[in-house]
């Protein structure tokens, strides 16, 4: 594959643009007379080309905001400002036309197989359904082609499968449902929400191996969201690293992982449990300060072990340490401030397997 | 406190992790064996089916006439060959009209429970289903309705209307007795519609109309079923006080035009126990068996209440 | 496995059974399990989900319940059988000899009782006696060792973190001293940093106070930061156990050999690989080895005849037919 995409300012030419999240914004209102506002994304803007294909992890703890980034990319949720556009539409305002070949080619896979599953049918109902309302096949013969393709695809044997409840299955069977699911609607994009979290170590392997095939074989861009640092870096080309709703690093993830710049990032890898007894945990300890929470600034000033004065002055900017990185900390104030706010300008191009 | 209790350890949660059982039953036959081995509902469907077939039976087989007013020359007698459970003040055949007039309760309280569970539901479902302002108009009108005493407002009707059948009082009672379902269905829609499989059937490509009728309702199928159960008991009810104070149907009969005449016509201090025996032993069976399914069906509805593995 | 002096195991469990009893025959989570807990050591129990692990935990409390029965086996708590206590007995036993620390999914605090009256109650709980002051003192001093501010006393559970009530968990755990802590995937449902601070707090206290520990869990990474040693639990049985670097570096077992290069790391991509098939019915388990269905070294014997179990290096043991006599001895399971 060339790396076109990477030398010219790609997020700025339509064509290529297959999918784009612009300065999305999402503020969850809560209580009924005394209104409590949670920011949970602040100004997210990324976008995913037509093609290669690529894999994206979005990463972050819980109330990092990569839930709701998720879900607003999907169109589940309505940004409170900004749009997610696919295939130069916007997703709050499309047509039934347009909505149903977005639903289609945007994909998704939660984090719970079960929860997937409606308890009232047999797993077969998940996959026949979506052929037929997107008329995939014009017989019932074809139709079981399909849905027996898709599951041998994933490493299923459609014997063993078919005409069970989901709760016959294992918890790595449902899960490979349905990534058989979204893959046998030749989607564009799959938005994989912490997809192996509640699966065994034995079949985690062979999911996130299922997804990379998917890209490499199939060319489908993948979103895999997650809070697993190790497992994003053996299955994305780029991460971006949310923090309170704000991108806190961004770039190719060997580089974030391997060398992560910002505070957080540093954190969260050195809090990865290696699986290596001769790589014990560093002895840091976290600093948590409740009563050095910054009102104005950086949001994670309150837990920076490296705070300076300077820091609660503003909302630091995103700075172009390297070709592939931004990172928001003021520590990199000497590297230019990135202004071109699509992530995917720092982004590597998929590594062709 | 894990340590001196392991009563707050969950059970459930815990073991369900290591108890991989495969299960090869089908959920039909799941179904069929839940009725065959909860107890509660095997014993309120009996309850229940007793007092259908002694209605359908008895109205079948005994001439209505024997029902009349004046039948039987002789008022006030006790249980006979002729007369098995006696003759009233006015010379009805007490067995006949207690038969005809339980089939014509069912019927009502059928009628009545449809029609509640009909509208009560499907605005249960457009409410929780589609929030925003459809939510808002069912969420008004049933708090609304629901601050209104039912009886009041079937006293005031039937006050007006002087001559009322069963099917009348049976759809009236099923008009203004909606309210209750829809304020449950709604907030059961409310929690399946946020489930992960409800959503992965809109990437499915599945319509709204759709995700309702072939994703949320055979899931609530079971509930539904149980609040129907009550809601026939509660119309049967509710129409037994309404003829009891002689506001019901006076042209056919019932059981609560039968309690009318019963206390009108002071058979407790005569103690004319034939008379009012038998209604209300039918009235207490039946609303026990209703009682005793509501709480078996439940067991079936409401996952938490399953003891088994 | 070897008979150790209870002076330094102070927990011993030979050939635990723990089956679960359902309509359809007995359920075999734990099927003849031993294994040996030296003072201030820390064993991690890994398996997948149906292994048995959590079963085990449960067990070791004595707070399984119905339809869990300990169908056979012993377990030797500073050289009694809790087996053989009565209820009264084990309750005393537990916090003061045993205690657990809960997962961290499950919120185990009494969310209408002050964090200080649930420390007390547990030490009133077993006749601790002693005057408001001390009972104060000591909830401050347990609060400190596992870094919570004294400050959290006099708050409610809701008002914790995570992260916060697991401490506080742990301080419940350690107030008497115990000299077996079992800990259930006590970091499940917390985020990677809190996950860490818990893991350590809980190697501190464990360290600081001699205990043993046991921990249990899916998670290879987290039991390489936690652990000295590692049993790998599959279908009810522990089929190795040894020290930790021997299980990382040096697996003998088909199953944890699988497991181990399963495991995803940050030194370079690589293509992943899982374990093909499913693990086995613990209702109708495969004959001879529980995992021969899955195992890609698997030969005839391996269908006929349950492995014995071996000690192939010192105080590592393994129970797979690739392992003859001459590879180590035999050991009673």
């Amino acid at each position: 594959m060339t790396t076109q995409t990477m030398d010219s300012p790609a997020s700025e030419t339509a064509q290529d643009v297959l999918l784009r999240a612009d300065s999305v914004s999402k503020t969850f209102v809560s209580g009924t007379f005394r209104k409590h506002y949670t920011q949970a994304l602040d100004t997210v803007t990324f976008s995913v080309p037509e093609s290669p294909p690529t894999i994206t992890a979005i990463a972050g703890e819980s109330g990092s905001g990569k839930t709701t980034l998720a879900r607003t990319v999907l169109g589940l949720i309505e940004p409170t400002s900004g749009e997610v556009v696919y295939r130069g539409v916007d997703v709050a305002e499309m047509n039934r036309a347009q909505r149903a070949q977005f639903r289609r080619e945007v994909q998704v896979i939660f984090q719970d197989p079960f929860e997937s599953y409606n308890p009232f049918y047999k797993v077969d109902h998940v996959l026949r359904t979506p052929i037929r309302r997107y008329n995939l096949a014009s017989s019932r013969s074809e139709s079981d082609d399909i849905v027996e393709a898709a599951l041998r695809n994933v490493g299923l044997r459609p014997e063993e499968t078919l005409g069970r409840h989901p709760h016959q299955l294992s918890g790595g069977q449902r899960q490979r449902v349905m990534v058989a699911r979204a893959v046998m609607l030749q989607p564009k994009i799959i938005v994989a929400d912490e997809p192996v979290s509640m699966v065994d170590a034995s079949l985690r392997a062979t999911i996130l191996e299922t997804l990379r095939a998917m890209k490499r074989d199939l060319g489908i861009s993948i979103l895999y969201i997650t809070h697993d640092l190790t497992t994003a870096y053996q299955i994305a080309d780029n991460i971006i690293v949310l923090y309170k709703g704000r991108v806190a690093e961004s770039g190719s993830v060997e580089s974030v992982i391997n060398d992560p710049t910002h505070p957080y990032t540093q954190l969260l890898v050195s809090s990865i449990p290696q699986p290596d007894p001769e790589t014990q945990w560093g002895r840091e300890q976290e600093v948590r300060d409740e009563d050095e929470i910054a009102l104005t600034g950086c949001n994670f000033y309150d837990r920076c072990p490296v705070r300076m004065d300077e820091c609660t002055d503003e909302d630091p900017p995103l700075y172009r340490t390297a070709e592939n990185r931004i990172t928001r900390c003021y520590r990199y104030a000497d590297s230019p401030v990135h202004h071109a706010p699509d992530l995917r300008s720092v982004f590597v191009d998929a590594t062709s397997e | 406190m894990a340590n001196t209790e392991p009563s707050r350890l969950d059970p459930q949660l815990q073991s369900s992790s290591d108890v991989t059982v495969f299960e090869d039953e089908s959920r039909s036959s799941r179904f069929v064996g839940a009725f065959t081995r909860n107890k509660f509902l095997f014993v309120g469907l009996m309850l229940i089916l007793a007092v259908v077939l002694f209605a359908v039976v008895g109205s079948t087989v005994i001439e209505e006439e024997r029902t009349n007013w004046g039948y039987a020359n002789a008022p006030k007698i006790r249980p006979s060959s002729e007369f098995w459970l006696g003759t009233d003040q006015d010379g009805r055949d007490i067995l006949a009209y207690v038969a005809y007039g339980t089939m014509g309760t069912l019927w009502m309280g059928l009628i009545a429970g449809i029609i509640g569970i009909g509208i009560g539901t499907l605005l249960g479902f457009f409410g929780g289903y589609f929030a925003g302002w459809i939510d808002a108009i069912v969420v008004i009108l049933s708090d609304a309705l629901i601050t209104i005493p039912g009886l009041v407002l079937l006293i005031t009707v039937s006050a007006y209307m002087d001559q009322l059948s069963v099917e009348q009082l049976g759809i009236l009672i099923g008009v203004i007795s909606w309210m209750g379902t829809t304020r449950v269905v709604r907030a059961q829609v409310l929690t399946l519609k946020n489930r992960a499989y409800v959503e992965i059937s809109k990437f499915n490509g599945q319509s709204d109309l759709e995700i309702v009728i072939a994703e949320l309702i055979p899931n609530l199928a079971p509930f539904i079923a149980a609040t129907f159960v009550g809601a026939v008991g509660g119309a049967i009810f509710l129409s037994i006080g309404l003829s009891a104070l002689g506001l019901g149907p006076q042209n056919e009969p019932s059981l609560g035009l039968m309690a009318y005449w019963f206390i009108h016509r002071g058979a407790v201090p005569q103690g004319l126990w034939w008379w009012f025996g038998p209604p209300i032993a039918l009235i207490a069976v039946f609303q026990v068996g209703l009682f005793i399914v509501t709480a078996g069906l439940d067991q079936i509805a409401n996952p938490r209440l399953r003891t088994s593995v | 496995m070897t008979a150790a002096t209870s002076i330094d195991a102070p927990l011993v469990v030979k050939d635990l059974k723990v089956y679960y009893h359902t309509r359809r025959g007995p359920v075999k989570a734990v099927d003849g399990v031993s294994f040996e807990l030296n003072r201030g050591e820390r064993l991690g129990l890994v398996g997948e989900s149906g292994s048995g692990k959590s079963t085990i935990a449960l067990a070791l409390m004595m707070a399984h319940k119905e339809p869990a029965r300990i169908e056979g086996g012993s377990i030797m708590l500073n050289g009694s059988n809790l087996l053989d206590d009565n209820e009264e007995r084990v309750r005393l036993r537990r916090l003061s000899e045993i205690a657990m620390v809960p997962q961290g999914a499950l919120n185990s605090l009494n969310p209408v009782m002050r964090i200080r009256d649930q420390v007390i109650d547990g030490l009133k709980d077993h006749n601790v006696r002693m005057g408001i002051g001390e009972f104060n003192g000591r909830v401050t001093e347990l609060l400190a060792s596992v870094g919570l501010h004294p400050d959290v006393a006099s708050r409610y559970p809701h008002e914790l973190s995570g992260g916060m009530k697991q401490r506080v968990s742990i301080a419940i755990a350690i107030s008497m001293n115990p000299s077996v802590i079992v800990a259930d995937e006590p970091t499940s449902a917390l985020d990677v940093v809190v996950q860490k601070q818990v893991v350590q707090t809980l190697r501190d206290v464990q360290e600081r106070i001699g205990a043993a520990a046991i921990m249990i869990g899916h998670d290879m990474g987290l039991m390489a930061q936690f652990a000295s040693r590692i049993g790998i639990m599959y279908g009810g049985k522990i089929v190795e156990l040894g020290p930790v670097s021997h299980i990382f570096n040096n697996p003998k077992h088909p199953y944890t050999r699988l497991l181990i290069s399963s495991l995803p790391d940050t030194r370079g991509k690589r293509r992943l690989e899982g374990i093909p098939g499913l693990p086995p019915s613990l209702l109708r388990p495969p004959p001879g080895c529980v995992f021969h269905t899955r195992c890609p070294e698997a030969m005839d014997v391996c269908m006929q005849d349950i492995p014995v179990n071996r000690e192939l290096d010192e105080r590592r043991f393994a129970a797979c037919h690739l392992y003859g006599d001459a590879d180590g001895r035999e050991v009673a399971a």
